[in-house]
């Protein structure tokens, strides 16, 4: 006799017979109907309508009849609310029975059951049997008190349960701690500011006495608690780990990945000169490689682990290739996963046995994984260089082989790695130009295209090849097309003579024909730079490019270390930070690995600012712990305005004779009909310009704004080259790079903001902390577009000096915070002090006197300015461009003395004197001020203005 | 923490939900159902999916989709080995994890994941004190119950509960006291076309059943302990003892269970039992291959290698394969496009061998691939990794158990490339 009875129907109506039995004297035939009102429950079947009649089941001495009754009632008491109310006088009564499988019972179920009104009464009971004198009653109200803040937040707290269950932690009983540490991570997942698990060395103690003794799953969670904590030096966090390395060996793959995890971040604290280190590395080894001999789906979870274990520490598992080695019937996201590693771990030493894989792997009949092999070939060649031209023989190999697929792979990783290994196997492009018309895949394509372009000289009939895709222009993909164009242009700068009408074709293809915004801003360009300076357009084209590494697989060094700390939970499945993907992520707090506090490692750690570097050159990152910058940690960044859209250019030209006469109009219309091109608001092809492809833009556009507008510099003060302000390191893949300018009184921050991280970044915003000049932003960061990996933005950001003042040391010191999507970073950087210097600066001569007069000598200060060959005229008009304004000048013995003066934006006067000797390149500057502390900087404006 | 479970045949029919906290739709599942399709294969179904308010994280075990819903950040191998946990208990209180089973248990089964499960917190996983709480199913039981009236539920509190040593019951009784050990390996091996190891690796295990009155103590040694430097071990042994004396030292649960995992690394020469001699080659332009295998036995201690097993993928391209057998039998599933071949024992004297023609399909192109065969056999009495206990020691009983231990080593993942 088995349950499947309780399945079938009669012909009466289900829920009427089952009604009748239920309301039945005999006890038998009650618990049979429970069972089968279950049985349709666990179906998903509505069974609601039993409700009172299930509940009346409920006061009975049969433990079974009542768990069955407790089943019914937590899966329906939501939908009759007012009925589950006549539940709650049998719930508070057990709560109350001697026996404690009872009174636990009770407070489970109670607790189960989301309805509002149920809770009021659940309170009390639940108090006593936090209390219980059987640990087992309390072990499981810890966990109803999790299940209560769930529904009702506010009532746990009134009721001071939070504090009963911190009390809990130390329980005598590990489970019961096991527990209370579960309902409190639970609660405080919900709470991310409440200090809810305040760990100090005596509850940690008490957790590692429990993780002894607890069950497997309160092993969990208490080893997840514990990465939480932060030992307070590397003692410490040396005793934690030899209490959590045991864990190592249990059964429990997800005990064992939780201690991987503490034992990871633990040892960033400790020096690796330690034996202890050494010993803790070893032992890290075999539990890892055993996650593998576990089933398919623990190995996919335990492989997104190893993968970052091994970016981060490759030594645990350097000599463990072979465990990655993949067998054929392992599910394909396990095969695709060991690849990844495989690829990782990659070395000189075992290069010769993955290549034999990977060649085996190429050949097996999954299409992705095929390709995936293919593409791993390319990555060990651009990793271990020794090993690249045996990459280039297999691959050839594999072209060999025919198979579409393999081939088109492989054309796409041999142009990376030409990319890493320029000019050195050409040899290969005959080969590769064989299988041309197989290519069917954009990427293939692309690839090949771009080889051809890059080798236009070296292939005799690389014109030829590159007219036939030009055939089909519109039907390619752009990715396509943006390589043709770029191709076809490099072969014209190459060899000019036999491809001018190709150059001239596919310009008007994508200038003229096209809707891709892309291409058309990429066609103008390269027509402008052909039409006004081939030269200028040879050095951009045809610049070298930046070699491409290995690094560009790796994950961010920020992110990867943020990771380490979530190893074994979803974030380290998807390679992302909670903050990217958990839903409703209200401040998830950004864990990060502990600093070493070990005693010579300092240069170890990444977060150390370089010590006696010059201030200037390098501006110090501020750490976000500063607590100077406190009000600045509070600035609220609001999101950023978002302006007019940039115009892009839609200037429909004519068919102009490029290379002919017309060049002058192709260069007035483009000017007079696109403000967007011209001069400094030329930046914003750039942000669309995609940057993986053709030239650097980095470079080479910046040479073509010079071209396009050099007038913007003449007429503002000097203007220091843009210096790395945040580096990306420090601020996850963010890089920034600025400089100050003062143009016709308007001063503006110049910013260069590159991508280097993975991820798409947006929303960016901008707050300067206060400073001795009120210096502020004017106007939001307006960045229109969101930036691509890879991507650089220039954008000029107007500032005014209304923003509220404080004394700053040194007194230039500007501490910046940046937000966008990821998160805030923060920077200090040094202004130069004539950014300030305003154009009515010009003081009367007599008044120059009295000022001159008046001004204690006291506030005098000399400095000597060395190295500067330059006549005292130069000097004075030199000066003038920065707003320092000559009032007079004297000969003096032979001397030329300059009486100068200048004003600050806050109203502050400088007076100068410069004493300017014919025939010595050194002068001397004496300056007089009512606020002598900026004597110094104005000294340095000088310096910096008179020898740039 | 957990959420809910669902229970999905291989039809895509939901069979079975249960909801630990609020109660998730069904819907949810049709994500995956959507990876389902996209993989194509079951076996290739990703374990972890991520829908727009809830994660999904399944096993494929016996044919069913073990398929949780979770909506906080929960380590997924918790999840998982929860999951597997279930099925375990399933297969141990039914004979069989199947959805006839389930069906056929379902009170059961809702009591088992209630009992398993609070809230989302694992509370009791250990079969035996889930056995105490919820009595397993017999004839002799139902028929008593129906008689008495009496419930298969427990009343009391189960004693290994609250415990030091939670996997044991307090009051065990037997009248034959026995403990049996078997030590099983598994040769996980990838041998190349020549012939060569590319890797190879001994996943061991040492499975008890032991029926031991009172609180037993024992003690395990053997003689070479150094081979095991990559142990599992079950939370009743004391970890102290084998660090310090390489003794497993434990007071085992009633029952059968599995004491320790261990795995002998590719760092040691593993001894590859047999070998294989293979052709499999198709001739270009022509719609017909040629099949050739050979086994015979290789390093194996003088132990005889017995159920033989070699099954082969065969290209998508091959359409039926002609073949005779000096020994054993084969069959060739031409949908699935797997030749198995039965061989059983491996006499030295006379060597299987399995030859003919292989028939692809007409205006086929010649296969890329080579198919990979894949070994399974036995061997009796054999540790290959050499691994002996040398002795069982009990303490804190008087009487004198009756001890066993059954050495097996058998094929794992065993491929040869061709």
């Amino acid at each position: 006799m088995t349950d499947s009875k309780y399945f079938t129907t009669t012909k009466k109506g289900e829920i009427f017979e089952l009604k009748a039995e239920l309301n039945s004297d005999k006890k038998e035939k009650k618990k049979e109907a429970v069972k089968k009102v279950i049985a349709s429950m666990t179906v998903g079947k509505d069974v609601s309508a039993l409700f009172p009649d299930v509940v009346n089941c409920m006061q009975t001495d049969n433990l079974e009849l009542k768990k069955l009754v407790y089943l019914y009632l937590m899966n329906y008491a939501k939908s009759q609310p007012d009925m589950a109310i006549m539940a709650v006088n049998t719930f508070v009564k057990d709560c109350e029975d001697p026996n404690p499988l009872i009174r636990a019972l009770a407070v489970r179920t109670m607790g189960c059951i989301r309805v509002d009104k149920i809770t009021e009464y659940l309170c009390e009971p639940l108090r006593k049997c936090l209390k219980d004198e059987d640990p087992y009653v309390r072990k499981t109200a810890a966990v109803c008190v999790a299940k209560l803040h769930d529904i009702n937040a506010q009532l746990v707290e009134d009721q001071g349960f939070l504090d009963t269950l911190k009390d809990l932690i130390s329980d005598s009983n590990p489970m019961v701690v096991a527990n209370a540490v579960a309902a409190l991570s639970e609660i405080a997942e919900s709470h991310p500011s409440s200090n809810l698990l305040d760990l100090n060395p005596q509850s940690i103690n008490k957790l590692l006495t429990a993780l002894n003794e607890c069950t497997e799953w309160g092993q969990i969670f208490i080893l997840d608690c514990l990465a939480n904590y932060m030992p307070k030096d590397d003692r410490e966090a040396q005793s934690i780990c030899e209490r959590v390395t045991p864990r190592l060996s249990h059964a429990n793959s997800a005990v064992v990945l939780s201690a991987v995890k503490v034992l990871m971040k633990f040892m960033e604290m400790l020096s690796k000169d330690l034996d202890y280190y050494g010993t803790l590395l070893k032992k890290l080894a075999p539990p890892l490689v055993t996650l593998l001999s576990a089933e398919p789906e623990l190995q996919y979870v335990a492989l997104r682990n190893i993968n970052l274990i091994v970016q981060k520490r490759p030594e645990i598992l350097k000599h463990e290739m072979k465990v990655f080695f993949v067998k054929y019937n392992d599910p394909i996201y396990v095969k695709l996963e060991k690849l990844d590693i495989m690829i990782r771990l990659a070395s000189q030493a075992n290069i010769a046995q993955v290549l034999a894989e990977l060649k085996e792997y190429a050949t097996e009949v999954d299409v992705d994984f095929v390709r995936k092999a293919v593409r791993a070939i390319g990555r060990c060649a651009i990793k271990v260089e020794q090993s690249a031209e045996r990459c280039v023989s297999t691959l050839l190999d594999l072209i060999q082989t025919k198979v579409n697929y393999v081939v088109q792979e492989a054309i796409v990783v041999i142009k990376d790695i030409f990319r890493k290994y320029p000019n050195k196997y050409e040899s290969v492009i005959a080969t590769l130009c064989e299988n041309l018309d197989s290519l069917d895949e954009p990427e293939a394509r692309a690839a090949m295209i771009w080889i051809v372009g890059e080798y236009a000289e070296r292939i005799d009939n690389a014109d030829e090849l590159l007219e036939s895709f030009l055939e089909g222009f519109h039907d390619e993909s752009t990715q396509v097309q943006l390589q043709l164009l770029t191709a076809i242009v490099k072969l014209f700068l190459k060899k000019p003579t036999e491809t001018q009408e190709l150059v001239q074709q596919v310009l008007s293809l994508a200038t003229q024909d096209s809707d891709n915004p892309d291409l058309r801003d990429r066609g103008y360009i390269y027509w402008r730079l052909l039409s006004t300076d081939p030269v200028a357009a040879k050095e951009v084209v045809l610049a070298e490019k930046p070699l491409i590494s290995e690094e560009t697989d790796l994950i961010e060094p920020t992110l990867l270390d943020e990771l380490i700390c979530y190893i074994g939970t979803l974030a380290s499945v998807y390679h992302k930070p909670p903050s990217a993907f958990v839903e409703g992520s209200r401040g998830i707090v950004h864990k990060s690995l502990p600093p070493r506090t070990g005693s010579s490692e300092s240069a170890e750690s990444p977060d150390v600012a370089p010590s006696g570097a010059p201030p200037s050159e390098q501006p110090a990152v501020i750490p976000t712990q500063g607590d100077l910058l406190g009000d600045l940690l509070n600035l609220d960044l609001g999101p950023p305005v978002s302006g007019p859209p940039v115009a892009t250019s839609s200037v429909q030209m004519g068919a102009v004779d490029l290379l002919g006469g017309g060049l002058d109009s192709l260069l007035r219309s483009d000017v007079g009909g696109s403000p967007a091109m011209g001069g400094t608001g030329f930046t914003a092809p750039s942000a669309v310009m995609p940057a993986n492809l053709g030239p650097p833009p980095s470079g080479g556009l910046g040479d073509l704004f010079d071209l396009a507008g050099g007038v913007g510099t003449l007429s503002g003060s000097h203007v220091a080259p843009k210096t790395v302000w945040l580096p990306a390191m420090k601020a996850k893949g963010l890089e920034i790079s600025g400089t100050f300018s003062r143009q016709v009184g308007a001063i503006s921050m110049d910013l260069l903001l590159t991508n280097k991280a993975l991820q798409v970044m947006s929303d960016f915003a901008i707050q300067f902390n206060r400073n001795s000049f009120g210096l502020a932003p004017a106007a939001p960061l307006q960045i229109h577009a969101p930036l691509a990996p890879n991507q650089t933005v220039e954008i000029s950001l107007p500032l005014n000096t209304v923003g509220s003042v404080m004394k700053m040391d040194p007194l230039n010191n500007l501490q910046v915070a940046v937000k966008n999507n990821i998160d805030v970073f923060y920077f200090s950087t040094l202004y130069p002090l004539h950014i300030l210097f305003v154009e009515d600066g010009k003081m009367e001569r007599q008044m120059f006197l009295a000022t001159w007069k008046d001004i204690p000598n006291e506030n005098e200060a000399q400095f000597q300015i060395k190295d500067c060959p330059l006549s005292a005229d130069a000097v004075s008009s030199k000066l003038q461009g920065s707003n320092i304004f000559t009032v007079a000048k004297r000969n003096v013995e032979g001397q030329d003395m300059l009486y100068q003066s200048l004003k600050l934006t806050n109203g502050i006067w400088v007076l100068a004197e410069l004493r300017i000797q014919p025939g010595s390149p050194s002068f001397t500057l004496s300056l007089k001020c009512r606020a002598p502390e900026v004597s110094q900087y104005v000294y340095q404006a000088y310096e910096t203005i008179l020898k740039n | 923490m957990i959420h809910s479970l669902f229970l999905i045949n291989c039809s895509g029919d939901i069979f079975l939900e249960k909801h630990w906290k609020s109660v998730v739709s069904q819907s949810v599942c049709d994500y995956f159902f959507e990876a389902q399709e996209k993989a194509a294969d079951v076996e290739n179904v990703p374990p972890v999916i991520s829908t727009p308010h809830h994660y999904l994280i399944s096993i494929y075990r016996e044919k069913i989709f073990f398929v949780s819903v979770i909506q906080t950040e929960l380590p997924p191998l918790f999840v998982i080995e929860f999951l597997h946990r279930v099925a375990d208990t399933f297969q141990d209180y039914f004979g069989e994890c199947s959805e006839t089973a389930i069906k056929d248990n379902v009170v059961i089964v809702y009591e088992l994941l209630e009992e398993m499960l609070d809230n989302g917190f694992p509370l009791a996983t250990e079969s035996n004190i889930l056995k105490e709480l919820i009595k397993p199913p017999t004839i002799l039981r139902s028929v008593v119950n129906s008689i008495t009236g009496s419930s298969n539920m427990g009343e009391t509190l189960p004693t290994g509960q609250l415990s030091n040593i939670p996997w044991r019951r307090a009051v065990v009784k037997y009248t034959n006291n026995e403990a049996y050990f078997d030590v099983i390996e598994e040769i996980d091996a990838i041998i190349d076309k020549s012939g060569s190891t590319v890797f190879a690796e001994i996943q061991g295990v040492i499975d008890s059943c032991i029926k031991l009155s009172g609180m037993p103590d024992l003690s395990l040694s053997f003689m070479n302990p150094r081979l095991l430097d990559d142990v599992s071990f079950h939370p009743c042994i004391r970890f102290k003892r084998w660090e310090s004396e390489r003794v497993l030292s434990f007071i085992p649960p009633d029952g059968n269970f599995r004491l320790i995992s261990y795995r002998v690394s590719s760092q040691n020469l593993v001894a590859i039992p047999v070998y294989v001699k293979h052709v499999i080659s198709f001739k270009e332009n022509s719609s017909s291959g040629r099949f050739d295998v050979t086994i015979g036995p290789k390093q194996n201690m003088g132990k005889t290698v017995e159920g033989v097993i070699v099954t082969v993928h065969m290209p998508k391209a091959v359409l039926n394969m002609n073949l005779t057998s000096t020994q054993g039998s084969y069959t060739f599933d031409p949908v699935l496009k797997v030749l198995t071949w039965d061989i059983g024992k491996i006499t030295p004297q006379k060597l299987p061998n399995l030859k003919g023609i292989v028939n692809l399909q007409s205006g086929a192109p010649k296969p890329e691939e080579n198919p990979s065969l894949n070994v399974q056999f036995k061997i009796q009495q054999l540790a290959i990794s050499g691994l002996k206990v040398n002795r069982l020691d009990m303490f804190g009983e008087k009487y004198k158990p009756f001890k066993g231990v059954k050495y097996i080593t058998k094929a794992g993942k065993f491929q040869v490339r061709t």
